[in-house]
């Protein structure tokens, strides 16, 4: 018999690996026979360590598993959940990009072929580059970052680009809280991020590419970084792609602990090994990006989408979604909520299902206060906004963002003034430095915000035009988008901000 | 993954000839300084000074873009740290489930600030920005070690183990 202990952080942080440990161990005494796969999660973090027995093909979940229920699994005493796929937070989701998460091993090429995998490039190689970058354009992928920029304009640019030599860099520093897409895909099907960056590579004739990973993800650089060998010894990777004259090759590199490298110009100063302080644009990355060379820069999820685009065909892909945000999105479900975990649908369910019926509330079991949607950059929505549809244009329409599609839910005890000081505060420690607005704009608002809170009122107005010179003055998202959470706490949540809070308590 | 580091007073710093050594499978690399400054941190539990000339040296590049680097990044270290490094994740998921209140209530204890060492050298408590354990929150993370929905209790069980 198979089981299926996950490998993925978020089920470690939770025991994985005692469990995996002592089912090992109790298998032996036993005399089982069993064969141990650490897999990557499905993404119910609430049921993590969530253990998988395969009986003569059919896969039965059990979890929440504690080192200490083993002995009771073996023996056929824990109650299961049946297929995973039956359990109505995964059975509600359309799962393209995190198809093969959870279900594989992450580091078994042939599971990983057995599942689908290497389709899409086996048919990008048989394609045009014209043709490839005509297929991301016809999917509608936009960049999973955040930014949302059609993905294929962006390969067209590097594609028509004269250099000697073009690059492909994953970005991986997925430093905003409440996601953790990234992490889980690198660590949970580490192959389809390799797959769709040689498919870029191929597509915008890039021959090298860099997987710029954040040095807080220890275990996805480990997994991703055996990946990548075991990729090149399958000719996945290398001078001659499965055979086809090809080539393209990739480094895992780690970060250093600086947000500000998840922006994109500032990413390519680091990956150079330079402060990673943000460029002026123009000019573009995709024109002059990487040691000055024209660089595609896609988020691990954007480029992790392409193999499932070209396997089942653009029109495929884009039939899902809403409006032009076409596809999927996984979405993060995170902080206080009874369900955490990865949710893949389509674009266009209301934010409201997502909190209240996907995530099942909050974990503490009090009202719903606010939500902040797309990391620390991202707004603070309140709950008369649920009904707005999970898409690019509909969160604009609201002052919002959806980010990288990372939610984080709050209770009522949250105090929204001091969220807002927070936001300021972490762009002051991870500001770059290199623009006013951003660098001395951050310092400034958190004195102001305590002014607010000491009652001093008339700073609100002061806050309001910081703000709006942040937002019109920055260089990057990191100084312009700070101005999100603050002022949508503000806006939304006045009663925080008021004087009368401090007599109160 | 970050390993357990010795006790300040056993480190001497390392001569011009070991910090290349380490230094040198990275030469070839497209932009190598991170990579070196990181297997330097990894072999020494922080950048030791007397790395300065041969990275210089090596990259063509001045100390004070060195020095530039090594400020700009939170990993980097001018000095070692505790024997082991706990993180406390500071940002909005684990916020939402009571982090701050936790962190404060572990440095109060220990006596610390954000960054400082526990006066028998067992431990560094730093703060993080986000360990990706969000749906698992408050997170933390003990030299590359990862635990999710950290509680008082469970803290206390990691300072046991590393000897705070």
């Amino acid at each position: 018999m198979k089981i299926y202990v996950p490998m993925d952080s978020a089920a470690k942080a939770l025991g994985a690996d005692d469990v995996a440990g002592v089912l090992a161990a109790e298998a032996q005494k036993r005399g089982l026979e069993v064969e141990i796969i650490r897999n990557g999660t499905r993404g119910m973090i609430w049921l993590e360590p969530l253990v998988e027995i395969e009986k003569d093909g059919v896969r039965q979940a059990y979890g929440p598993i504690a080192p200490t229920d083993v002995g009771a699994l073996l023996d056929g005493r824990v109650d299961t959940h049946g297929s995973v796929e039956d359990i109505p937070f995964f059975a509600r989701q359309t799962r393209l990009t995190f198809v093969r998460c959870g279900l594989t091993d992450p580091l078994s090429i042939a599971d990983y072929e057995a599942h689908g995998g290497l389709e899409g490039l086996k048919r990008a190689i048989a394609m045009s580059q014209d043709a490839i970058i005509d297929e991301v354009k016809l999917s509608g992928l936009r960049g999973r970052g955040g930014a949302g920029f059609p993905t294929g304009i962006k390969w067209d640019t590097v594609r028509l680009a004269h250099a000697p030599q073009k690059y492909i860099v994953c970005n991986a520093d997925e430093g905003d809280s409440g996601t953790f897409a990234d992490r889980m895909i690198m660590e949970g099907d580490p192959f389809t991020l390799i797959e769709g960056m040689t498919i870029a590579g191929i597509g915008c004739g890039a021959t090298k590419g860099y997987i710029y990973i954040r040095s807080e993800y220890p275990d996805a650089i480990a997994v991703m970084s055996r990946a990548v060998e075991i990729a090149r010894a399958a000719g996945v990777l290398g001078v001659d792609i499965l055979g086809s004259g090809k080539a393209f090759d990739m480094e895992v590199r780690t970060g250093a602990g600086a947000y500000v490298c998840g922006e994109e110009t500032s990413l390519l100063n680091s990956l150079e090994g330079k402060r990673g302080v943000v460029r002026a644009k123009p000019p573009l990355p995709a024109l002059e990006g990487f040691l000055g060379r024209p660089t595609v820069v896609n988020n691990v999820i954007s480029l992790a989408t392409v193999p499932v685009i070209f396997a089942k065909g653009a029109e495929h892909y884009a039939s899902f979604g809403l409006g032009r945000s076409k596809g999927t999105m996984p979405i993060q479900i995170a902080g206080n909520v009874k369900f955490g975990g990865l949710f893949e649908t389509a674009f266009g369910m209301p934010l409201g299902e997502l909190v209240n019926t996907v995530a099942g509330g909050t974990a503490t079991g009090r009202p719903v206060k606010a939500v902040q949607v797309g990391g620390p950059l991202g707004a603070y929505l309140h709950p008369d906004q649920f009904d707005t549809p999970f898409g690019y244009e509909e969160f604009d329409g609201q002052k919002a963002l959806i980010g990288h599609a990372g939610i984080v839910v709050f209770d009522d005890s949250a105090d929204m003034l001091s969220m807002a000081r927070f936001a300021m505060e972490f762009c002051a420690v991870e500001s770059c430095g290199k623009c006013t607005p951003c660098r001395i704009g951050a310092v400034r608002g958190v004195e102001t915000i305590d002014r607010i809170a000491e009652g001093d009122t008339g700073a609100i107005e002061l806050l309001t035009d910081l703000c709006e010179v942040m937002t019109d003055g920055s260089l990057c998202a990191l100084g312009g988008f700070t101005p999100f959470p603050v002022m949508s706490a503000l806006r939304h949540f006045p009663e925080d901000f008021a004087p009368q809070k401090e007599a109160a308590e | 993954m970050r390993t357990p580091m010795p006790a300040q007073s056993d480190l001497t710093p390392p001569d011009a000839s070991e910090i290349e050594a380490v230094i040198r499978p990275f030469l070839a690399l497209e932009g190598p300084l991170l990579p070196m400054l990181h297997a330097l941190q990894e072999a020494y539990g922080y950048v030791p000074e007397s790395a300065y000339a041969p990275l210089c040296a090596a990259l063509n590049i001045t100390r004070a873009e060195l020095k530039g680097v090594l400020s700009f990044y939170h990993d980097f270290r001018a000095r070692p740290s505790g024997k082991h490094v706990l993180k406390i994740c500071r940002a909005e998921a684990c916020q939402a489930m009571g982090a701050t209140a936790m962190a404060d209530r572990l440095l109060k204890k220990l006596g610390l600030e954000w960054h400082g060492t526990t006066a028998n050298g067992a431990v560094t408590v730093e703060p993080v920005y986000c360990l990706g354990l969000c749906a698992c929150a408050p997170a933390a993370m003990v030299d590359g070690k990862v635990i999710g929905r950290v509680s008082d209790a469970r803290l206390d069980t990691v300072l046991a183990e590393v000897g705070a």
